[in-house]
C-alpha cells in the first residue's frame, strides 16, 4: 500500500515535470524541472530497494550532469531565448512519432496481457546490500567490458581538453 | 503498531535535529566570532546576554524582523526557491550520520555515498540563487561557487575513497566500526588522506582561504548579494550546516566518529571520567563569573548556564556511576559517543576557524590550480597507495605495521614532487603582458 | 587608440575569445579601494586590459584654502592631507615656511621632530600592512598592527593632545615641550616593537598564499618607476637607493645611522618587504634619537606675525608615502601667494594602471594596497 503510494508519488511528479520541461519557456526553469524529473525516478529506483542505482542517479545526473547543464544555461543571454519561437516546423512529424511509439507500447501490453510475468516484492530487510553486488558484477563477471568503457571515457575526456586547449 | 514502530526513533531524531540545527549554527557563528575576537586580541561580541551568550538570538530576531527584498527584475519564483534547496540538501545529509552508536536517523548501506550525493546538489542552490538575483555581482559569485565546488569534491571524494578502501563498507556505521575493531583511527592509517580531506573540505563549504565566493573585497558577498533578512539566513545556516556535515564526515571517516581516543585500551578507560569533568569545569568558569556580570539578568542568565552544564556533566557521569549491567551503565556508549563525536566535530570546525584566521585568501586561478594540478593528482595517488598497501597486506600477508605505511610514504613523495613542480611554475605568470606594455612617459 | 580607457593608447590587442569586454566600476564605494577611490576596469574576463582612475571625490581645495589664510593657519590644514601620517605632513609644511623664513629650528626641536615623524611613519605603515594584509584576505594582522599603532597614537596624544590629526609642530620649531616621559614611552615602545614585527612576519612573510598572492603581482621595473616619477617605498622596492632623508637630510636626519632598503623585483611582494624594512630602521632612528636629545630652546626666532620675503620655495621630505613637496610663493604679505603640494600618493598612483595590466581584478585589489594610497592626499 505504502510502496504504492509511494510509487505513484513519484512516477506522476516524474512524468509532469517531464512535460514541464519541454514547455517552459525559461531554460533555467526547464532544467530545474529536469532535475525534479530526474530526482523522481530516483525516488522511484529507492522505492525498488536500488539505494545504489538512486545514488548513482542522484550523484551522476542532478548532481553533476544537470549541473554542467545549468553553468552553460547561465551563461547564455536568456531574454533572447525567451523571444525565440519555440516549437519550429518539425513539430507535426514529431507528433507522428510520438504517437507511433505510445500506440507500440499499447499494443505490446494489450498483445501480452495475461503473460506479463510480475515478480513479487521481496521481504524488507532480506536484499543484499546491492553495492557489493554491482562492483561483484562489474569488477569480475564483466572485466573487460567494463574497463574497455573506462578507456573509451578516458579518451573522450583527454580528446574534450585537447580540443579545448588552445595554447600549449 | 508493529508496522510503525520501526520510523518512531527515526522521526524523532529528525526532528531533534531539525528544530535544533539553526540553533546550534547560531552558536557556531557566536564561536567563530569568539575564537575570531581570541586571536585578535579582542573580546567579541559581549552586549547580548553575559559574554555574548544571546546573540545569536539576536541575530535570528533581527534577520527574522529585517525587510524582504526581492530586486526587480529577479526570477521570483527561482529567487524564493534557491535558499530552500541549500538548506534542504545541507540537512538532508545529516540524516546518515551517526552522532553516537544509537543516535542516528538511518544507518544506510550506501551511507556516505547518499552524504555525497545529496550534498553535491546544495550547488543547485547557490547556481540558482545567484542566476535568479539578476546581478553580475551574484553570478559571478556563483559560478566561481559553482566551479569551486565541483572541482574540490573530487579530490574530496577521492581522499574519501581512501578511508572506504580501509574499512570495506558504505555505512558510516561500519566505518567506524571498522576503527573499533583495529583500534586505529583511520587518520593515522591514512594521514595523506586526512589531509587531502581537511583542505578539500575548507574548499567545499567555501571557507578561508578559499572562501573565493565571498571575498569580500573582491566580488562583496558572492551570490548572496541581493540576499536579505530571513532568505539571507537560510543560505547562511547551509553554509554552517555543510559546516557540520563535511566536520562529521571527517570525524566518522578519519577521526574515529564516536570513538573515545584510545577506547580498546583498558589502561585508560579513566578518560572516561573527562567528560563530566570537562562539563563540571565549563560550570566553574560560569560561576566564578555570575557575579561579575553587570545586570541581574545577566547573573541569572550566567548561573542558569552553569546548572545546564552541571546537569550535563551528571547525565555524562551517571552511566559511570551506576552499577554495572543496569540499563544506565549499558546506555554509556550512547552518551559519551554522543559527546566525543560532537566534541571532534567542534574541533574539526576550530580548525576550520583557525585556520580562517591565520591565513590570507587565495586568488581564484591559484585556488583552480591547487584543487586540479596538487589535490586530485595527490588523492588518486593516495587511493593507489593505500590500495597497494592492502594488498601487499592481503595477498602477500605482509604486516600492516609495514604495508600501509608504504603506501603513505608513496603518496608523500608524490605530493613532494607535485609541491615542486609547482613551484617552478608557478611565477613566470606575469613577465610576459607586463613587458609588452610600453612605458608612458 | 586612445581612449577614455586607454589614455595613453597602448596597443590593447583584441582578446583571445574575442568575447566583448566589459567595464567595470571598482568604487568609489567599494570595500579596498581604501577611501573613495573608483577604478574604471576593463576586462576580458577576469584579466585587467586597461584602467582609468577617476579621483577627486574628496577634493577640498586644500591649495586654495592657503591662499586665503595665514602661515600659520594653513598648518592644521595639511594634516588633513594624509590623515594617516599628519605628523610627516605638518613637518614638510613647517621647514617649507621655516626655508621661506630663513629661520631654523633649534637642535632640541629638530631631535624632537625627528622621533615624532619616524613614529609616525610607523604607524602609517602599520596602518597599511594592516589594510594591505585585509585586502587580500588576511584578517588577523589588521588588529596586530592596530594594536602597536595604538601604542604610538597614545604617544602622539600625550605629547599635543591629539591623535590623528594632530598639528605637533609649529612654524620654527615647537609648541610644546616634551613631556616627562617621552623617552620612556619611546622607549618602551621600540623594545616591544622589535618582536612585533617578526610576529607579523612570522604571518606572512614565509606563507605560500601571501607569497602566491604578492610576488610576481604589479611589477614596476626600475627605468618604469623612475620615469612615472614614483617615490619612497614604491620606488625602492624597484631597486633604486633614494631616500630625501639620506639625499638631502633635513630635520636631524644627518645625525643618525640608519639603511634604505631596497627591493629587486618591483612586486608587490618586494614592498612589503621594504615597508617592514622601514619599519625596522625607524625604530632604529627613534632608538638613536632617544639617546640624546639636545637641551635648549624649543622655538627658533620668528616672529608673531609671519611675513616671508617675496620669493620661492620648494621643499620636499620623506613621508611614509614617498616625497611629499611643498612647493609656497610669498608675495611678502602675511598669506602664501600660492601653495603646491606634491602629493606622493597621487604620483604613485599613477603607477596603478601600468601595474595592472594583465592581472586579475583580484591583483588589482593587491595592488591598489601595496601602493599605500590615502585618498585624502590623492585629492587634496
Amino acid at each position: 500500500m505504502l510502496d504504492q503510494v509511494v510509487f505513484y508519488f513519484f512516477a506522476v511528479l516524474a512524468v509532469a515535470s517531464a512535460i514541464l520541461v519541454v514547455t517552459r519557456r525559461n531554460a533555467v526553469q526547464s532544467a530545474i524541472f529536469l532535475v525534479t524529473a530526474l530526482l523522481a525516478t530516483a525516488g522511484i529506483f529507492l522505492n525498488l530497494n536500488a539505494e545504489f542505482l538512486f545514488i548513482v542517479q542522484v550523484i551522476l545526473y542532478a548532481g553533476g550532469i544537470m549541473v554542467l547543464f545549468v553553468f552553460v544555461i547561465m551563461l547564455v543571454n536568456i531574454d533572447v531565448a525567451l523571444h525565440q519561437v519555440q516549437f519550429n516546423r518539425q513539430w507535426f512529424v514529431a507528433l507522428i512519432i510520438t504517437a507511433v511509439l505510445a500506440a507500440q507500447v499499447v499494443a505490446a501490453i494489450a498483445v501480452s496481457r495475461g503473460s506479463l510475468y510480475t515478480m513479487p516484492a521481496a521481504p524488507a530487510g532480506t536484499l543484499e546490500p546491492n553495492t557489493e553486488r554491482v562492483a561483484f558484477v562489474l569488477f569480475h563477471t564483466y572485466m573487460l567490458p567494463f574497463e574497455i568503457a573506462s578507456i573509451l571515457l578516458l579518451v573522450a575526456m583527454v580528446g574534450a581538453v585537447v580540443m579545448a586547449k588552445k595554447r600549449v | 503498531m508493529n508496522a510503525i514502530m520501526p520510523y518512531v526513533f527515526p522521526v524523532l531524531f529528525a526532528l531533534v535535529i531539525v528544530a535544533l540545527l539553526p540553533l546550534v549554527a547560531g552558536y557556531i557563528v557566536l564561536m567563530e566570532r569568539k575564537v575570531m575576537a581570541d586571536m585578535q586580541v579582542r573580546l567579541g561580541p559581549m552586549r547580548v546576554g553575559p559574554h555574548g551568550l544571546l546573540q545569536p538570538i539576536a541575530d535570528a530576531v533581527k534577520l527574522l524582523l529585517k525587510e524582504d527584498i526581492i530586486p526587480e527584475n529577479a526570477d521570483r519564483l527561482v529567487f524564493w526557491g534557491a535558499p530552500l534547496i541549500s538548506v534542504t540538501t545541507a540537512m538532508l545529509a545529516l540524516a546518515a550520520l551517526p552522532i553516537g552508536p544509537f543516535f542516528q536517523i538511518a544507518d544506510l548501506n550506501i551511507g556516505l555515498l547518499f552524504i555525497l550525493g545529496i550534498s553535491s546538489l546544495g550547488i543547485f542552490g547557490t547556481v540558482l540563487g545567484g542566476w535568479a538575483s539578476n546581478s553580475h555581482y551574484s553570478l559571478l559569485g556563483a559560478l566561481r561557487s559553482a566551479a569551486q565546488l565541483v572541482s574540490y569534491e573530487t579530490s574530496a571524494g577521492m581522499a574519501i575513497v581512501g578511508a572506504l578502501l580501509l574499512a570495506g563498507t558504505l555505512s558510516t556505521r561500519g566505518i567506524v566500526q571498522a576503527q573499533s575493531d583495529t583500534g586505529w583511527w583511520f587518520i593515522f592509517v591514512a594521514p595523506v588522506g586526512f589531509f587531502i580531506y581537511l583542505v578539500a573540505s575548507i574548499a567545499e563549504t567555501n571557507r578561508a582561504p578559499f572562501d573565493m565566493p565571498e571575498a569580500e573585497s573582491e566580488l562583496v558577498a558572492g551570490y548572496m548579494t541581493e540576499y536579505s533578512g530571513f532568505r539571507w539566513a537560510l543560505y547562511f545556516l547551509a553554509e554552517y550546516t555543510n559546516m557540520i556535515v563535511v566536520a562529521s564526515i571527517a570525524t566518522t571517516l578519519f577521526l574515529g566518529g564516536w570513538l573515545r581516543p584510545f577506547a580498546n585500551t583498558r589502561a585508560l578507560n579513566f578518560l572516561d571520567y573527562l567528560p563530566p569533568l570537562l562539563m563540571v569545569w565549563v560550570a566553574g568558569y560560569c560561576f566564578r563569573r555570575t557575579p561579575k556580570q553587570p545586570v541581574a539578568v545577566q547573573k541569572m542568565f550566567m548561573a542558569a548556564v552553569g546548572v545546564l552544564c552541571i546537569v550535563l556533566a551528571g547525565v555524562l557521569a551517571m552511566p559511570l556511576v551506576a552499577p554495572a549491567g543496569s540499563l544506565l551503565a549499558s546506555s554509556k556508549a550512547g552518551i559519551h559517543g554522543a559527546f566525543w563525536f560532537l566534541f571532534k566535530v567542534g574541533a574539526y570546525i576550530y580548525v576550520f576557524m583557525w585556520l580562517r584566521f591565520t591565513f590570507p585568501r587565495y586568488r581564484f586561478d591559484q585556488l583552480m590550480r591547487l584543487g586540479w594540478q596538487f589535490l586530485v593528482p595527490l588523492s588518486i595517488v593516495n587511493v593507489m597507495g593505500i590500495g597497494l598497501g592492502l594488498a601487499l597486506h592481503r595477498q602477500l600477508n605482509w604486516p600492516n605495521g609495514l604495508s600501509l605505511p608504504l603506501g603513505n610514504a608513496l603518496t608523500a613523495v608524490a605530493a613532494a614532487y607535485l609541491l615542486s613542480a609547482a613551484e617552478k611554475h608557478e611565477h613566470p605568470r606575469v613577465g610576459e603582458e607586463e613587458e609588452e606594455t610600453p612605458v608612458h612617459a | 587608440m586612445a581612449d577614455r580607457y586607454n589614455p595613453a593608447g597602448a596597443n590593447l590587442e583584441t582578446t583571445v575569445l574575442g568575447a566583448d569586454e566589459i567595464i567595470l566600476n571598482m568604487g568609489p564605494q567599494h570595500p579596498s579601494t581604501h577611501g573613495v577611490l573608483r577604478v574604471k576596469l576593463r576586462l576580458d574576463g577576469e584579466k585587467v586590459v586597461g584602467s582609468e582612475c577617476v579621483i577627486g571625490y574628496l577634493h577640498r581645495g586644500v591649495e586654495k584654502i592657503a591662499e586665503h589664510r595665514s602661515y600659520q593657519q594653513f598648518a592644521p590644514y595639511v594634516d588633513r592631507m594624509d590623515y594617516v601620517a599628519a605628523v610627516s605632513n605638518g613637518l614638510g609644511y613647517c621647514e617649507a615656511v621655516e626655508k621661506l623664513l630663513g629661520a631654523e629650528a633649534p637642535p632640541r626641536a629638530r631631535v624632537i621632530r625627528t622621533i615624532l615623524t619616524e613614529l609616525q611613519r610607523i604607524a602609517s605603515h602599520l596602518f597599511w600592512l594592516g589594510t594591505h594584509a585585509l585586502d587580500i584576505g588576511a584578517l588577523t594582522p589588521l588588529f596586530y598592527c592596530l594594536r602597536e599603532r595604538e601604542e604610538i597614537l597614545k604617544i602622539f596624544e600625550k605629547y599635543c593632545g591629539a591623535r590623528l590629526t594632530t598639528h605637533a609642530f609649529r612654524i620654527g620649531g615647537l609648541q610644546y615641550e616634551a613631556y616627562d616621559e617621552l623617552e620612556k614611552d619611546v622607549e618602551r615602545f621600540c623594545k616591544e616593537f622589535d618582536k612585533r614585527v617578526d610576529e607579523y612576519e612570522a604571518l606572512l612573510t614565509e606563507n605560500r598564499i601571501w607569497v602566491g598572492r604578492t610576488k610576481g603581482i604589479g611589477i614596476l621595473t626600475t627605468e618604469a618607476a623612475i620615469a612615472m616619477g614614483v617615490t619612497g617605498p614604491v620606488l625602492r622596492a624597484s631597486g633604486v637607493q633614494w631616500d630625501i632623508r639620506k639625499a638631502m637630510p633635513y630635520a636631524a636626519y644627518d645625525q643618525y645611522e640608519f639603511s634604505i632598503p631596497t627591493g629587486k623585483n618591483g612586486d608587490t611582494y618586494d614592498r612589503y618587504l621594504v615597508r617592514l624594512e622601514e619599519m625596522r630602521q625607524s625604530r632604529k632612528i627613534c632608538l638613536q634619537a632617544i639617546e640624546n636629545i639636545p637641551p635648549g630652546p624649543i622655538m627658533g626666532k620668528v616672529g608673531k606675525v609671519l611675513k616671508p620675503p617675496p620669493g620661492e620655495v620648494y621643499h620636499s621630505i620623506e613621508a611614509p608615502k614617498g616625497e611629499l613637496g611643498y612647493y609656497i610663493v610669498s608675495d611678502g604679505t602675511t598669506q602664501p601667494y600660492r601653495v603646491r603640494i606634491r602629493p606622493p600618493s597621487l604620483i604613485n598612483l599613477e603607477a596603478l594602471d601600468q601595474m595592472i595590466r594583465g592581472h586579475l581584478v583580484a591583483d588589482v585589489v593587491a595592488v591598489i594596497g601595496t601602493l599605500d594610497i590615502v585618498l585624502g592626499e590623492v585629492d587634496r
